[in-house]
């Protein structure tokens, strides 16, 4: 979203403001979109899934079924096991709850440090703002998968770790939106009256004009957790990602790098290709619905 | 009448950026050496036509704009060079009215959060107490504390504008800077408005500085009138001498342009010719001697200074 859309929808946010609840109105246009209503479900579906993983899963994601490996989905392995005997069905739950968190950690932390860096960029301005846009603009033009690649293998690949590399890389665009809202909001006269009332900077910024800013930083923080998702499936497969025994999606994909799983054992790595299909799909379907439902020109 | 704020030599120049550099290439001289007194009580009104500088002026008094050169002496104290805690505190005494009532409350706090917010950061009161004089103020100002937990959004203009009041008022302020604050509402709200805030004026010994481009509007309210032109005071007079017996040109084609409800009386209209001049370049001498019917060749290489005339009666004009 560029910073000319990002003024429109606080404008006209603004607007309709005077009509109806803005976050009612909202709601009421995403709730219209059928797709993000189907995408929120199945999403919520999978957020149960992972939050549900242990009492879901027939069986312990890592034992080792000694009679049993690279066996079709039978009654006793109901999506049959991996090439260790590990049942699919239970590492496909236990991998979603990895998914969601890389998503949602990921996003949480770049989406604080690009709030607080475009913040402080929008808010005192001059150069300032020059330095950090600079910056912004420095980190934008890394290859990133490149970095990331780098980072991780530097760190040592884990959990955690992705997600902070992940979270450190992700903020530029985060800060350039909230930048230029916060240009905009700033020279509302409800800004002017907390200026002249005495109040501090980070009150100002964080209680009257962030809250305003609110609806673009959600949009893009939806689509931000679709990409950390895909990166993080792209890792675990190129095995920099999350290491077995832990299941990941991304490296329980890994088996469909030979040749005679990927042609003739497609329990192995169907569902977790699926799942990850069907997580990004809803997730940007939301987001869809999401920037639809702030975005002023898209009346339905 | 006790002098409450002494305006000398105020200056606010626009720096005009241009290039890649962005070098300065000049200013725009918004508000250009401008120098008048408030008694305590009084309402000082300031009109003048788009761009003139007047709500430049209002802003800069209450530090909204940093002031590119003068003093503002607010209750024996120099207002320019306080910084830090020591501005914060002394804003609590100089409030603003802003003009457009969708634009100046928070389209995301509740009525009651806006108007306890002051309270809360200037430690006014405690937590029942501030709840209490919110209600109590919505009060006065013609709302109802059922208002309390309601948003902006479910109010009409002049709602919003009489909530805009009582965040003004919150604090106790001494000096209320009145931005236009009826020009963007219906008429018939406009009056009611206008008597809320003489009301309020005469309950709280409030001062006011009314800005607005409604000769009307500012010959209701105001006891002393000043009138601008870009960026400069041009006549400043109690309000009957100022509207009986303009003496500035500028001052005379103004009020010679107010509809009159009689339409036999046949009065003598004075059109101005050409626009006002831009302020990034403005005429040498006197400002307004490009449009001035009286023009003479003084006036175009002298700046008349702003001289009393009669009593109270202060003019900037080579005539008189």
């Amino acid at each position: 979203m560029n910073t000319a859309k990002v003024s429109e929808s606080i404008h006209f946010q603004q607007k309709l403001g005077e009509e109806t609840g803005y976050l009612k109105m909202i709601w009421q246009r995403f709730f219209k979109h059928h797709m993000a209503v189907t995408g929120t479900v199945v999403f919520l579906l999978i957020v149960l899934m992972a939050v549900l993983a242990p009492w879901l899963a027939p069986m312990d994601p890592n034992r080792v079924d000694p009679v049993s490996f690279q066996s079709a989905p039978s009654a006793a392995h109901i999506l049959g096991t991996d090439d260790v005997g590990r049942d699919v069905l239970s590492r496909l739950l236990y991998a979603a709850r990895v998914s969601l968190s890389v998503g949602l950690g990921a996003v949480a932390i770049y989406v604080m440090i690009g709030t607080l860096i475009g913040a402080v960029a929008g808010f005192f301005g001059g150069w300032i703002d020059g330095l950090l846009m600079r910056i912004t603009d420095i980190f934008m033009s890394f290859p990133y998968l490149m970095v990331i690649l780098v980072l991780v293998s530097v760190m040592g690949p884990s959990l955690t770790n992705i997600i902070v590399v992940l979270g450190v890389l992700g903020w530029p665009q985060v800060a350039r939106i909230v930048r230029g809202s916060v240009l905009q909001i700033k020279q509302m006269d409800y800004v002017k009256a907390a200026v002249a009332l005495g109040y501090s900077a980070p009150r100002i910024v964080f209680s009257h004009i962030l809250p305003n800013a609110f609806a673009p930083i959600l949009v893009n923080a939806t689509f931000g957790m679709a990409n950390a998702i895909i990166t993080e499936s792209s890792l675990s497969f190129l095995g920099m990602g999350v290491q077995p025994p832990t299941a990941s999606w991304g490296n329980m994909l890994t088996q469909a790098q030979s040749l005679t799983v990927l042609s003739s054992q497609p329990w192995m790595w169907l569902p977790s290709g699926f799942m990850i299909v069907i997580a990004v799909l809803s997730i940007n379907f939301m987001g869809d619905g999401l920037r639809d439902a702030v975005d002023p020109k898209s009346f339905r | 009448m006790n002098t409450l704020l002494e305006v000398k030599g105020l200056k606010k120049y626009f720096p005009i950026r241009a290039g890649l550099l962005g070098k300065t290439q000049g200013f725009v001289k918004a508000v250009d050496d401008v120098s008048f007194t408030v008694h305590e009580g009084e309402t000082l009104g300031i009109v003048g036509e788009s761009g003139c500088g007047k709500s430049t002026t209002g802003r800069s008094i209450i530090r909204l704009l940093e002031p590119t050169a003068g003093d503002v002496v607010f209750k024996g104290q120099n207002l320019t060079g306080l910084k830090g805690e020591e501005l914060r505190k002394m804003r609590r005494d100089l409030q603003i009215v802003f003009q457009d009532p969708y634009a100046s409350l928070n389209p995301r706090m509740t009525v009651g959060a806006i108007l306890e917010e002051p309270l809360k950061i200037h430690g006014l009161a405690g937590t029942t107490e501030r709840r209490q004089r919110v209600k109590d103020l919505l009060d006065i100002v013609g709302l109802t504390e059922h208002h309390y937990n309601r948003y902006p959004h479910e109010f009409s203009g002049g709602q919003r504008q009489r909530i805009g009041i009582a965040r003004a008022l919150i604090t106790k302020p001494k000096l209320i800077v009145a931005d236009e604050p009826v020009s963007a509402l219906d008429v018939s709200i406009q009056s009611q408005i206008l008597n809320l805030m003489k009301d309020l004026q005469e309950q709280f010994q409030l001062t006011y500085i009314f800005i607005s481009h409604d000769l009307s509007v500012v010959r209701h309210i105001s006891d002393r009138v000043g009138v601008m032109y870009l960026g400069r005071m041009v006549e400043l007079a109690p309000k009957h001498e100022l509207y009986d017996n303009p003496q500035h040109p500028y001052t005379q084609a103004l009020l010679s342009a107010v509809p009159h409800p009689d339409p036999r009386e046949v009065r003598e209209r004075i059109i101005l010719s050409g626009d006002v001049p831009s302020p990034a370049n403005p005429p040498t001498g006197c400002a307004f001697h490009t449009r001035c019917h009286a023009c003479m060749e003084i006036c175009k290489t002298d700046r008349p200074e702003l001289k009393q005339t009669t009593e109270g009666h202060w003019v900037a004009c080579h005539l008189y």
